[in-house]
């Protein structure tokens, strides 16, 4: 039923209904959206989808500091006197109805002049009237219409990126003169030998000529570097044969049309350059709204409010924040830097960091660590240690974030290229010695055919389109890869490494246990009552689990925030909270997040919550044991050994209370080992393990929030795939031999004719493009049908 | 001069122009994104018919 759904955000709103206009809306939140819209005529933003929107989030003071000049400044990308331009990020935009809004922003802002969407990326560029109104105004708009930009640190430091197009000129070139020397090319193909076309052959023959040189020059430029580097570090890759048969193309063909001794094979040689560059951009699948590359940078704030000794807050920028600064952070803002509470009610949400979704309570005096977020009203806090010093973000100065260690994979082309280019110049050399002792005139002819025909073209192909077809099927199946190479590297693991908490558990879904005195009908209805009135998170997630249960009407509701809350209903008092709250004395200090319970000062016990394990969790170790080495590694403490002992398959090797640093060891050890290891994580504190495996794999419950770097990301609802994707990829590389076979057929077809001196520039003209569209043919089509399989 | 270099000529003229005008669109980033203007387009027509549904209302 549609009734129950808020008209704007589409949140189930089963508790309080707010009517208005005849539509129903889930909290005043949305129901302001809607006014907003409504006034301003931008109704039919709910039109293109159902309850696209989003319920606007609290942000009070948020963005105080673009009042900062010099933030500012940073974040545009154009300014001139009066106008500015800016491009945010928005995770929100995921339908044709925020496209729409958010190109209409000028009807709620006159001073914004024109808005652009750009779906893929889910960034937003607002051009506006920088005298009349400010980038907080937008921002603040942004935010009050459920849309808020996300600004990190990130934003910060990128300079203006620059857009790298040239793979797409390159193609539009080759192609450009593809198409062009084929029709040039025509009347030689049949060879009509009419007086007027003998008459004007050499004019259609430069014309080729002249096309072909920036296809050379320009669009088959980084196959000669390529090779260069490649050579240079005494590696035969695949770059290698392809920059010989381009040179050999263009100078064979350059001679024989100088000396009038031919008409060359300009038609091979733009259309060889042309697939090849199609298979590089078929392979260059981006996601654009995901990054693979974020460090904490991107987690973190621009700006803090510092109050300074005089008690004036003040907006500063991160880098400057010292040790002994006193720091506000308001609610929902997160802690840039390692301190100490000193004021003010701390619930703490680590799940950036560890995946633990619960908040965690402190104390003033207690330690706080930089990247949590407080979820409870203002506190103050004294810096102890600056950003880059703080024991999350100590991390990055890890060795493995430096180099990049990825780079020196081997791919499977570039094996099979060492065999192919010595066997290509061994048929090439033995062919010429036979032709100088038989035929000398034919010699030379001969050895430029071999390395012509030879060409790998087709081998070349076959990677690129069968990775790049698998990196659009796992896609879609909502597993998305930083790069081809990935694949070929999935397909050697043999070593799983999990993260416990978020990864193998979910913070969705809580279980929560009780423990202490059983409550009676009465004292559960009095619980339901209290709790239905709190919106703490703890709260929210315990009312729902007394789902047959009458409410009453409570009085003297009283909750103090950070603590718990006290409630009255006829003579009976109910108090729930933190411990000390409920002033349960002989409670031993535990780790769990628990709700105390006592009714009339009578202590009753305690609900405990713990995140519930992702479903098939067992189904999947138990299904992955016989093929890899699986481990299971945690920052928390032993308390669940005995869960994850009884329920995961006995070989599982099971590690607790590991460090961020700790788990890139164990990492490090496995692969000192000569394993191949795949680690699959979700916090920033997994974000060392990520990056030192050979394959690391961010789970995501919302892929539109962050993830730490890796090099592949995981939505949470697939996680019991992983099995299976990692099977499809071991096919694909399967396929891709296959598709070797195949183009090696061609090759020896293709060195018949070339060794036996009898090499038309027609047979080529055939040969390889036959050859290159077949193999994207039967990859695409095997790939398409492996993508099935998986599904 | 016989008419097939006038006609070559013209075709590669008429050719270039065509590669100007994609060298000229990829410099302006239209093909940066390739999705937004697939679903821009249909907007305008939308407006109008919800509009007139409010005028019949009133």
């Amino acid at each position: 039923m549609k009734s129950t759904q808020c008209y704007h955000c589409g949140d189930s709103c089963d508790d309080d209904l707010i009517k208005f206009d005849e539509k129903i809306f889930c909290c005043n939140g949305c129901k302001t959206v809607y006014e907003i819209f409504s006034e301003n005529d931008l109704t039919c933003y709910y039109n293109f989808q159902d309850n696209p929107g989003a319920i606007p989030s609290e942000i009070q003071g948020k963005y105080d500091f673009l009042d900062n000049e010099e933030i500012v400044q940073k974040l545009l990308e154009f300014s001139d006197g009066n106008t500015q331009i800016v491009t945010l990020y928005i995770p929100h935009i995921h339908c044709s109805s925020c496209i729409w809004v958010l190109e209409n922003l000028h009807k709620l802002n006159s001073k914004i002049s024109s808005s652009q969407v750009n779906f893929p990326k889910k960034t937003v560029r607002v051009t506006y009237n920088s005298t009349t109104t400010s980038l907080k105004e937008i921002v603040l708009l942004l935010s009050s219409i459920g849309y808020e930009p996300y600004i990190s640190l990130e934003d910060y430091e990128a300079g203006k990126k620059v857009v790298d197009r040239s793979l797409t000129y390159k193609l539009g070139v080759a192609g450009f003169a593809f198409g062009n020397v084929m029709f040039l090319s025509f009347p030689e193909y049949f060879e009509v030998s009419e007086f007027w076309l003998e008459q004007y052959k050499n004019i259609f023959r430069w014309l080729m000529f002249f096309f072909s040189l920036p296809v050379v020059f320009y669009a088959g430029k980084d196959y000669f570097v390529s090779a260069y580097k490649g050579l240079r570090s005494k590696i035969l890759n695949i770059d290698v044969p392809i920059a010989l048969g381009i040179s050999v193309l263009f100078i064979r063909s350059s001679i024989e049309i100088i000396f009038d001794l031919g008409t060359g094979f300009f038609d091979s040689l733009t259309g060889l350059v042309f697939f090849l560059l199609l298979g590089k951009f078929f392979q260059q699948k981006t996601y654009n709204f995901l990054s693979f590359e974020r460090d904490y940078k991107s987690y973190f704030p621009i700006a803090v409010t510092k109050i300074s000794s005089e008690g004036k807050e003040e907006n500063i920028q991160i880098y400057d924040v010292d040790k002994g600064d006193r720091l506000l952070i308001r609610n929902q803002e997160l802690i840039p830097v390692d301190g100490i509470l000193i004021n003010g009610n701390a619930e703490i949400d680590y799940s950036f960091v560890t995946g633990e979704a619960n908040p965690i309570h402190k104390k003033s005096g207690d330690k706080l660590f930089a990247g949590g977020k407080q979820l409870s009203g203002v506190i103050e806090m004294e810096v102890l240690s600056s950003v880059s010093q703080s024991y999350l973000t100590q991390l990055w100065s890890n060795d493995v974030f430096q180099k990049d260690n990825k780079s020196h994979f081997k791919t499977i082309t570039d094996n099979i290229s060492k065999n192919f280019t010595i066997a290509v110049l061994l048929i090439a050399f033995f062919s010429t010695a036979y032709w100088l002792f038989f035929d000398a005139s034919k010699a030379l002819n001969v050895f430029t055919a071999v390395l012509i025909i030879a060409c790998p073209c087709a081998i070349a192909l076959a990677a690129p389109f069968t990775l790049g077809n698998m990196l659009r099927i796992f896609g879609k199946q909502k597993f998305y890869l930083k790069n081809a190479t990935v694949i070929e590297q999935l397909a050697k693991i043999d070593t799983l490494i999990f993260d416990k908490t978020g990864t193998l558990t979910t913070n969705k879904e809580s279980t929560i246990n009780y423990e202490g005195v059983p409550l009676n009908q009465q004292e559960k209805s009095i619980l339901k009552s209290t709790l239905r009135a709190s919106n703490h998170p703890l709260s929210r997630t315990l009312y729902h689990t007394f789902n047959a249960v009458e409410t009453v009407a409570i009085v003297q509701y009283n909750e103090v925030v950070g603590k718990g809350i006290s409630a009255n209903y006829e003579e009976n008092t109910l108090k729930l909270g933190a411990a000390s709250f409920v002033k349960n004395n002989n409670e031993k200090a535990t780790l769990d997040t628990a709700v105390h319970i006592s009714y009339n000062d009578e202590y009753k016990g305690k609900f405990i919550f713990k995140n519930a394990y992702r479903k098939g969790v067992k189904t999947l170790f138990s299904s992955l044991k016989k093929t890899y080495n699986l481990s299971v590694v945690s920052g928390d403490n032993e308390g669940e050994k005995k869960y994850l002992q009884e329920n995961l398959p006995v070989e599982t090797n099971l590690l607790f209370n590991q460090k961020p640093e700790d788990k890139l060891n164990v990492v490090a050890k496995l692969q000192r080992d000569n394993k191949k290891v795949a680690m699959i994580g979700d916090g920033l504190n997994d974000a060392g393990a990520l990056a030192q495996s050979d394959v690391g794999i961010a789970l995501s419950e919302n892929i539109n929030v962050f993830s730490p770097a890796c090099d592949g990301i995981l939505d949470a609802e697939k996680f019991n795939k992983i099995g299976t994707y990692i099977k499809a990829s071991k096919k694909a590389i399967k396929i891709i031999k296959y598709a070797f076979l195949l183009s090696l057929c061609y090759n020896v077809i293709g060195l018949y004719f070339a060794v036996t001196g009898q090499l038309m520039p027609v047979v080529a003209a055939i040969l390889m493009p036959l050859s290159s569209i077949s193999i994207v043919v039967f990859t695409t089509v095997s790939t398409n049908f492996l993508g099935n399989k998986i599904k | 001069m016989s008419v097939i270099y006038l006609l070559l000529t013209l075709s590669i003229l008429v050719a270039i122009v065509f590669f100007i005008a994609f060298i000229y669109s990829v410099k302006k980033g239209q093909y940066d994104d390739s999705y937004t203007p697939s679903v821009r387009m249909l907007f305008d027509d939308e407006l109008v018919k919800v509009n007139q549904e409010k005028l019949t209302k009133d």
